[in-house]
């Protein structure tokens, strides 16, 4: 199981939720997992119930078995200053900069840089090792720009080598692409049972593939439970009103005859809904990709649902291949608290 | 199915339509709430009652595009057949380079515009900085206002992910565009030439000859003939976004936000709210697009699951197969399931038919959805093996991996397994209903104000005409539904 998990998908179509299930459920048996932000928004810190994530790893959640879930939101601007700090030794001439508006610059409107630096930075995560040279974290998962853009902000590499010819940002993108083009990465697409994210989840991962990124999982998110199918309904529609009517009384519901239509109207509109997702159903099996199934949270996605999410995940393999396909060090359990804090 | 209300005053779709003072409507909020499906039904519905309509979209499904016949990326608006009436109704999808391209031939010459459309720098901002699209939203629309061709402009915003940046963005670009720090990469010495600039100066040359190590020094040669070529222009950009800016704030612009009577969307509609006021630009009213209902609210979640475990509690003196005609046949998960009817791990579940979801649902959502996957139902549902299998399972439309699965045939559903499954999928909708309610009434205590209209959820995707006047229908009576909501 490659060791970078990138999580996209359609907006809305459930991102966040989905990286931070997969970060928790592939945080069992005592491993360690990084989830990181991009886009600034404090998804992370919203769904784990905890105060907005700063600059800086920290754990957030444990996982069964003993392992941890750390949490990062990467902010271009100190990525960046970081690197300028690393390689330039700036110290406060980098505060002149941000006056002049040189930082907004160089990570909002120069094409290209702010994605090299986000990027950047989940992948120094990703290689990371400590004294003992085995890896910080087992895996670390990202909660992705949305599909439109996921190819475009991971192949950022070929247009900043173009624009940025030479430098340490030029050298850092393709640092990055190896990483990225690897095995040891895997895109990941969340996707509903509905036409308009199952057909952008198949434009998406036609174009991962031809820049040649590693595609991982369809991850099909709240699925719904199916209460009738439609050969029940067929038999219900087909004149047994009166008997269904009958039942209901018999079942102490009053006023049943009032009621008959609006039910079996539901149940109409819901075999239609049933009919549509197994159309978006065989679209998804037919792109040949390992998929994976979450179900609809009917009070909405809390720490408790997180944590069912993630055994939901569990249940279905997903993590229980090891960590070393990319030929990399193999590492099962590995004892807490031997990860030094890094990023502060 | 009208789904319930408790807003005081709704919103009167039809007579902003027909208002011939409005001459722009702009659906706003934040991704995937339905936004350009509302667009384009309320053109459809402005031209069918006789006015002449342009609707922007952006990001259109395809399907929807192809219907309308504007799929093809041309940048133009295209007139809609099969629109009923005197009106016209014409459309288009927004090409954000094509129109960065335009606005540049527009206001150069020939040659200029040659080398700002052949710069690096300029290809990667046009075609995806973060706010170009927004930027060039507006911009199309200023120049639509300009042509001065329809009675009523539509416009759909780009799927940002949060409804403000449609306002923000353009000035971001533009604040960058003729920003100060672009400035000084152009013309140092004219800056730092005059008396306390001195630093501004210094400053420059640090940081042009840091960000030159940092990005290449063709990077920066890039921007700067870009900006060197771009100079004349602009002024122009920055007049026209803040023209563009003010003809949302005249009166005769409406804005509609959308939302899904979910949590988030109606977070985002109530910052659009606030931020429209801030801004003083007009607000016509909130779409809740998606909400659910039923016609028999009146029986309650709870009394319709009673009455479904009643029902059930007979079924299993005379009907074995308790979950006959349930399940989803094409759940991956399950299929995949190693259980088959024939070699019951437990006699309990000896006479389980072949389907493939537990049927019998808990009366709580958290406790169902957490174990659909497994293959089993209850077990104290299906306690007569000796039961007459109840369900054709065989010739139904599965996938293979279920139908292997799906030799034991059951034939006949009996009436109260059916009539269990019709009221287990009432209560289900009625959770449903009340989960929306209350996220609704959430908004509605921080912003009674707002005109409410609902768009019901209907159960399958819209993109056809005729899809489309059906939102419309329910756009133009979704406030004046009758309350039947969860009692
Ligand atoms: N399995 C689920 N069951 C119920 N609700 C869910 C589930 N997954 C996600 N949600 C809800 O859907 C909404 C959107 O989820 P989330 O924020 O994870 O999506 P996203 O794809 O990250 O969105 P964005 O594109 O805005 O980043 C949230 O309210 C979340 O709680
Ligand atoms: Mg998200």
């Amino acid at each position: 199981m490659s060791r970078f998990q990138v999580v996209s998908g359609k907006g809305g179509t459930g991102k966040t939720t989905v990286a931070a299930a997969l970060a928790l459920a592939l945080a069992t048996e005592g491993r360690r997992t990084l989830l990181v932000e991009v886009e600034g928004r404090q998804g992370i810190a919203q769904l784990f119930e905890t105060d907005a994530l700063p600059y800086e790893e920290r754990r957030i959640a444990v996982a069964p078995g003993g392992g941890e879930v750390h949490a990062l939101a990467i902010d271009a601007e100190r990525a960046l200053l970081d690197y300028l700090q690393m390689f330039y030794k700036l110290g406060s001439a980098g505060r002149a900069l941000k006056k002049l508006g040189a930082i907004d610059f160089a990570t909002t409107i120069a094409p290209g840089v702010r994605d090299v630096l986000l990027t950047g930075k989940a992948c120094e995560a990703v290689r990371r090792k400590d004294k003992q040279g085995s890896f910080v974290y087992d895996y670390v998962i990202m909660d992705a720009p949305p599909t439109g853009r996921i190819t475009r902000f991971l192949n950022v590499n070929d247009e900043v080598a173009g624009l940025a010819r030479i430098g340490p940002i030029h050298n850092q993108a393709q640092a990055v692409m190896r990483v990225l083009k690897s095995p040891e990465t895997a895109v990941h697409l969340v996707t509903l049972l509905e036409e308009m994210p199952v057909q952008e989840t198949a434009d998406g991962i036609a174009e991962l593939r031809a820049a040649e990124l590693p595609v991982g999982r369809v991850v099909v998110n709240m699925v719904r439970p199916h209460l009738l199918d439609e050969d029940a309904l067929r038999t219900a529609s087909g004149g047994r009103r009166k008997e269904i009517a009958k039942a209901l009384t018999r079942a102490g519901v009053t006023g049943s005859a009032g009621l008959v239509r609006p039910l079996v109207t539901q149940a109409a509109e819901h075999a239609q809904r049933v009919g549509l997702e197994r159309e978006q159903r065989a679209v998804l099996a037919g792109l040949g990709l390992p998929m994976a199934e979450l179900p609809l949270m009917g009070e909405g996605v809390g720490l408790s649902a997180l944590h069912e999410l993630a055994e939901e995940f569990r249940k279905q393999g997903v993590g229980d291949e090891t960590a070393d396909a990319a030929g990399q060090t193999p590492r099962g359990g590995r004892p807490r608290g031997s990860g030094r804090g890094v990023g502060s | 199915m009208t789904p319930s209300t408790d807003v005081a005053a709704g919103l009167e779709t039809d007579a902003l339509l027909d208002d011939p003072e409005i001459r722009i409507v702009v659906c706003c909020g934040s991704g995937g709430v339905g936004k350009t499906t509302t667009a384009a039904a309320l053109g459809v519905r402005a031209a069918e009652r006789g006015r002449k309509v342009v609707v922007l979209t952006i990001d259109p499904a395809r399907r929807l595009a192809q219907s309308m016949g504007i799929d093809r990326l041309d940048n133009i608006p295209r007139r809609v057949e099969d629109i009923e009436g005197d009106g016209e109704l014409h459309a288009m999808m927004l090409d954000m380079k094509r129109t960065f391209d335009e606005t540049v031939e527009a206001h150069t010459d020939a040659e200029r515009a040659r080398a700002i459309l052949d710069n690096p720098f300029y290809q990667s901002l046009s075609a995806g900085f973060a706010g170009t699209q927004e930027y060039m939203a507006m911009e199309k629309l200023g120049q639509l206002r300009a042509r001065d061709e329809w009675d009523l402009i539509i416009v759909d915003t780009p799927p940002s992910r949060s409804a403000l940046d449609f306002l923000d963005a353009p000035k971001r670009l533009g604040s960058f565009l003729d920003g100060k720090f672009i400035r000084l990469l152009i013309a140092p010495a004219k800056i730092g030439g005059r008396a306390g600039m001195k630093f501004l100066n210094v400053g420059m040359s640090m940081m042009t000859g840091t960000l030159g190590k940092l990005l290449g020094g063709q990077f920066l040669r890039d921007v700067q003939t870009f900006v060197a070529a771009m100079d004349s222009m602009f002024g122009g950009f920055r007049t026209r976004a803040d023209a563009t800016y003010k003809l949302l704030q005249a009166p005769g612009t409406a804005f509609l936000v959308v939302a899904t009577p979910e949590r988030d969307a109606l977070r985002e509609a109530a910052y659009f709210v606030e931020r429209l006021a801030a801004e003083e630009m007009p607000l016509a009213g909130l779409v809740l697009n998606r909400v659910h209902g039923s016609e028999a609210a009146r029986l309650s979640e709870e009394r319709a699951l009673a009455a479904a475990e009643n029902l059930e509690s007979v079924g299993i003196v005379d009907q074995a197969a308790g979950k006959a005609g349930l399940g989803d046949p094409a759940d991956p998960v399950a299929a995949t399931s190693p259980e088959t009817p024939e070699s019951p791990l437990s006699p309990e579940h000896g006479n389980e038919p072949s389907t493939h979801e537990p049927p019998q649902q808990e009366p709580h959502e958290h406790d169902r959805t957490s174990d659909t996957p497994a293959p089993h139902g209850r077990g104290d549902k299906s306690s007569d093996p000796s039961g007459p299998p109840t369900h054709t399972e065989a010739d139904r439309h599965d996938t293979p991996a279920t139908d292997t699965a799906s030799v034991q045939v059951s034939v006949e559903v009996s009436v109260e397994q059916l009539t269990a499954g019709l009221l287990r999928l009432h209560a289900e909708r009625m959770q449903v209903v009340a989960r929306e309610q209350h996220t609704r009434d959430s908004f509605t205590t921080l912003h009674p104000e707002v005109l409410v209209t609902e768009v019901a959820a209907l159960p399958g995707d819209v993109h056809d005409l005729a899809g489309l006047r059906a939102v419309g229908e329910l756009l133009a009576t979704g406030s004046a539904s009758t309350p039947a909501g969860a009692s």
